[in-house]
């Protein structure tokens, strides 16, 4: 009897017809597709993306042109040059980065003893030229002045995990 | 004959054979729209959705995209045969579409008889289809030799090798079908199925459908049997070295044979125009064909969702050592139960049962 019925599955190509109608049913399953440009997916607090210089409430900008970022950055995409400034603190006369270097390892942002490099959560600045990618200093105080009140709540957002 | 009865009948030929190419060139069109969407629905994904209302415009922007692209020749190719593949590869698939049937029509009740719609009413028709579809082997072997690349010329070898094998059990299936037909006219064929599904040669010849159907994957270099363009093995097999128009000429070539295997399939095993219950019979005829052949490409895009590819030695043991031992042996069992009742008068139940199959007995 046993051996009928395999005969019989083996001959009504069974198999394949379980397969068959296995991808039959996904037919009609809903879908899974986000259709990214008019809907997105929820980001992480700690997505890296798009880097910004943040400054202190005071308006003082917060790095203090210590370098680490520019060691420990594995792709050399942090270029930096300091300078005293006139009051006789230690400021940043260059901050570039280059963002078709940059691996976003988010190694600066973790080094950065004063939070003044981070990545944002941004990642929709593509451009036609290589040039609109080598961010300067003013850019990328720009990018953390726009943002500052989303950066601030990621990095609370973030806190309690360190 | 006047020279304006020759310009006209000519002409009428033209017509006729555009009213084939076109619609098939369109079919074939959005047939890979058609795969693109089925095999993102049953990956659970959405397909291609953004050109057009539901990416309806798809194919008309990929088409685009390869006519403006430029036909890459590889300059240690041999390219007379370079160039010449594709249009050995594309000319037998539409070729074959000469002699089949779309339906038979009075054309609104202008000629007394009914015509069957076809270029040419071949007598011989599944002869010459299988005939001309053989030759379609020579576009692939030609491809891939004359593009001067491993790949292409393994995919070569792989391609001769399953179209023949897969060839044989084709023709040994189709020999059943004509044991009960009695004709190798197409039309005459779906005449012999008239009258409602259970006159269909499906029911008779259930293992040779299968036999027929799977052969023309084979056939078709369709999954799971595209060995010939297996990617993890020879990245594209014989259009590996193709671009732009000649690569749209091989896949125009691929969809138009499936096309074929549909429209075949339908009208030797599933009565070709006959609608499935007489009381249905209101429906144009062709409507019911193409409804058929829809769902058998339908099958071959669903196929390619579900199964993966075969090994080379497995697809060749199925050729070789199942269908045709399995087609061969239906083809002794349908001739002892044609004659069985003239072997012996209590066998007589055995041909009247095969019988009911068999018009030409009566």
């Amino acid at each position: 009897m046993q051996l009928i019925k395999r005969a019989f599955k083996t001959w009504m190509l069974w198999e394949l017809v379980k397969g068959l109608a296995l991808t039959m049913r996904y037919l009609f399953k809903p879908k899974i597709t986000v259709e990214y440009p008019e809907e997105r997916t929820p980001l992480s607090p700690r997505f890296r993306g798009l880097h910004a210089l943040r400054r202190y409430d005071s308006g003082e900008e917060r790095c203090i042109a210590c370098k680490l970022c520019e060691v420990v950055c594995p792709a050399l995409a942090i270029v930096i040059e300091s300078e005293e400034r006139e009051d006789g603190s230690r400021r940043t006369t260059r901050y570039d980065i280059d963002m078709t270097k940059c691996i976003y390892c988010g190694l600066c942002q973790e080094a950065c003893p004063v939070d003044a490099i981070v990545e944002t959560q941004h990642f929709e600045y593509a451009s036609e030229t290589r040039e609109a990618l080598y961010y300067t200093k003013e850019m990328l105080l720009d990018v953390g002045d726009r943002y500052e009140s989303q950066i601030a709540a990621n990095i609370a957002a973030d806190a309690k995990y360190h | 004959m006047e020279w304006t009865d020759i310009a006209l009948t000519g002409l009428i030929w033209a017509l006729e054979i555009l009213a084939i190419a076109i619609p098939v060139a369109l079919s074939v069109a959005y047939i890979t729209y058609a795969e693109r969407r089925v095999i993102g629905l049953m990956q659970v994904r959405k397909g291609c959705n953004r050109v057009g209302p539901f990416g309806l415009l798809q194919p008309l922007a990929d088409g685009l995209k390869l006519f403006l692209k430029e036909t890459i020749i590889p300059s240690q190719s041999n390219k007379i045969l370079f160039v010449a593949a594709p249009v050995m590869a594309l000319v037998p698939a539409l070729v074959a579409f000469a002699v089949v049937p779309f339906g038979e029509t009075t054309l609104f009740g202008l000629w007394d008889t009914a015509h069957v719609m076809a270029i040419a009413h071949l007598n011989v028709g599944i002869l010459y289809i299988m005939a001309i579809s053989s030759l379609a082997i020579y576009g692939v072997l030609m491809a891939g030799w004359s593009s001067n690349s491993k790949y292409a010329l393994i995919a070569a070898v792989r391609a001769t090798c399953q179209m023949i094998s897969y060839e044989i059990s084709m023709g040994f299936a189709l020999v059943c079908v004509l044991m009960l037909s009695g004709s190798m006219d197409l039309s005459v064929i779906v005449n012999a199925q008239t009258g409602g599904f259970w006159h269909w040669y499906i029911i008779p010849l259930f293992p040779m459908f299968l036999v027929y159907f799977i052969s023309g994957c084979a056939e078709t270099n369709r999954t799971p049997f595209d060995l010939v363009e297996g990617e993890a093995e020879l990245v594209a097999g014989h259009i590996v070295e193709y671009s732009g128009m000649w690569f749209a000429t091989f896949s125009l070539a691929e969809y138009g044979a499936m096309i074929l295997i549909s429209l075949l399939t339908s009208i030797l095993f599933l009565g070709g125009w006959d609608a499935p219950i007489p009381a249905l019979d209101f429906i144009p005829g062709t409507v019911w064909l193409l409804l058929k052949t829809s769902f058998f490409i339908f099958v071959f895009i669903w196929f390619r969702a579900t199964f993966p590819r075969f090994r080379y030695d497995q697809m060749m043991r199925l050729g070789w050592k199942v269908f045709l031992p399995w087609t061969l042996a239906w083809i002794a069992v349908l001739g002892l139960f044609t004659y069985a009742g003239e072997l012996n008068s209590s066998l007589t139940i055995l041909s009247d049962m095969i019988g009911y199959y068999q018009p030409w007995r009566s």
